[in-house]
């Protein structure tokens, strides 16, 4: 393609773009103002079902199969960058030696926030239903608590603590989980992903009746994906080399033959 | 009425500081810089979710903006600075012994 055509094409793309929006903009209700047909009904819903935390309702009970679907992209997005990023032909794998220079203060950073970070993480997965946050977000302070310990220069003990065939399944378990406690619902004669859990009282901390067990699932496969989509960077950028020993065949025989 | 408006001024100002920080991300040159400025820029935009009451987003955000992905930055950075210098060691190497017979 020219340089000309795809200005051409570049230009019409955001002419056409352009009108679109001009169009649909005025359309929009205004920023922060007090219709809000969506919220009306969603609210009602999430009180009907005993659950405090309006944003887990819509996420787990009042569309669980839309959340479904995001968490398989999530699953087979993170399985794809494994794929891509795992040694391949003429790469060697190194040792990788903990250490190298940490300031101290860094280290103390770590070792204090090391165990409140898995804390948090482990509260916010649990209280998803009750307070802001849940499986998503807990899965994510999870994982990345974890790797405080690469940022303390520990990154051998990071490894012991973190087998990584163990977090593969539980990424694929996570998914499994989630996909089960849809089917379950219908199983039990409600829609797919319907929440038929006794609700309980409204903000008890078992309350909401499945979102809590979705949060669980959610958080299993969020903090599993975010660690293997981690290790396969940090294995990139620590361990694995390009093989220079690749050409050594050959060099040896032109050597003999000399 | 006047919580309104001290509400409107809290999201102005957040809007603001986020249109700062997107600048400043754009406008830095260097990508390990940029990943620190990416991911304070992160929190400007946890902020601003905070101000405009969506607490579940900017948790997602200040986790995700913040953090892994700037992470994510950092290592791959790493990753291909080590690609180069190795590559230029093995030329070196190369020239070196093609240099010593």
């Amino acid at each position: 393609m020219t340089r000309r055509l795809r200005l051409i094409l570049l230009g019409v793309g955001l002419a056409v773009l352009g009108t679109l929006l001009v169009v649909a903009l005025p359309q929009l209700p205004r920023f922060g103002g007090d219709a809000h047909p969506y919220r009306d009904l969603a609210v009602v819903a999430t009180f009907q079902h005993a659950t405090a935390n309006a944003v887990s309702s819509i996420n787990f009970d009042q569309r669980g199969f839309d959340t479904f679907g995001e968490e398989t992209i999530l699953f087979c997005a993170v399985v794809g960058v494994a794929a891509l990023l795992r040694p391949v032909h003429r790469e060697r794998r190194r040792e990788v030696a903990s250490g190298g220079r940490v300031l101290e203060s860094t280290s103390l950073l770590v070792y204090v926030l090391f165990p409140v970070t898995l804390v948090l993480g482990a509260d916010v997965v649990a209280h998803g239903a009750i307070t802001p946050g849940g499986g998503f977000q807990g899965g994510v302070v999870l994982s990345t608590g974890i790797h405080l310990l690469y940022v303390g220069g520990r990154y051998r003990l990071l490894q012991r603590l973190r087998p990584l065939a163990w977090f593969e399944q539980g990424e694929a378990l996570g998914v499994v989980l989630f996909g089960a406690l849809g089917l379950a619902a219908a199983a039990f004669g409600a829609a797919l992903f319907a929440n038929v859990v006794p609700q309980g009282t409204l903000s008890d901390f078992v309350s909401a009746g499945t979102v809590p067990l979705f949060n669980m699932a959610v958080g299993l496969t969020v903090g599993s994906s975010i660690v293997v989509l981690l290790a396969s960077f940090l294995d990139q950028t620590l361990a694995i080399r390009a093989d220079q020993g690749g050409a050594g065949p050959s060099d040896g025989v032109r050597e003999g033959a000399a | 009425m006047n919580e309104t408006v001290l509400t409107n001024l809290v999201v102005a100002a957040a809007l603001t500081l986020v249109l700062v920080g997107a600048g400043a991300v754009v406008f830095t040159r260097n990508p390990a810089k940029q990943a620190v400025v990416l991911s304070v820029y992160g929190i400007l935009l946890t902020v601003l979710f905070v101000a405009l009451g969506a607490p579940d987003v900017a948790l997602s955000q200040v986790a995700i903006g913040t953090a892994v992905v700037p992470l994510i930055v950092v290592l791959s950075i790493r990753k291909v600075g080590s690609i180069g210098s190795e590559r230029a060691r093995a030329r070196s190497e190369a020239k070196a012994s093609d240099g010593d017979p």
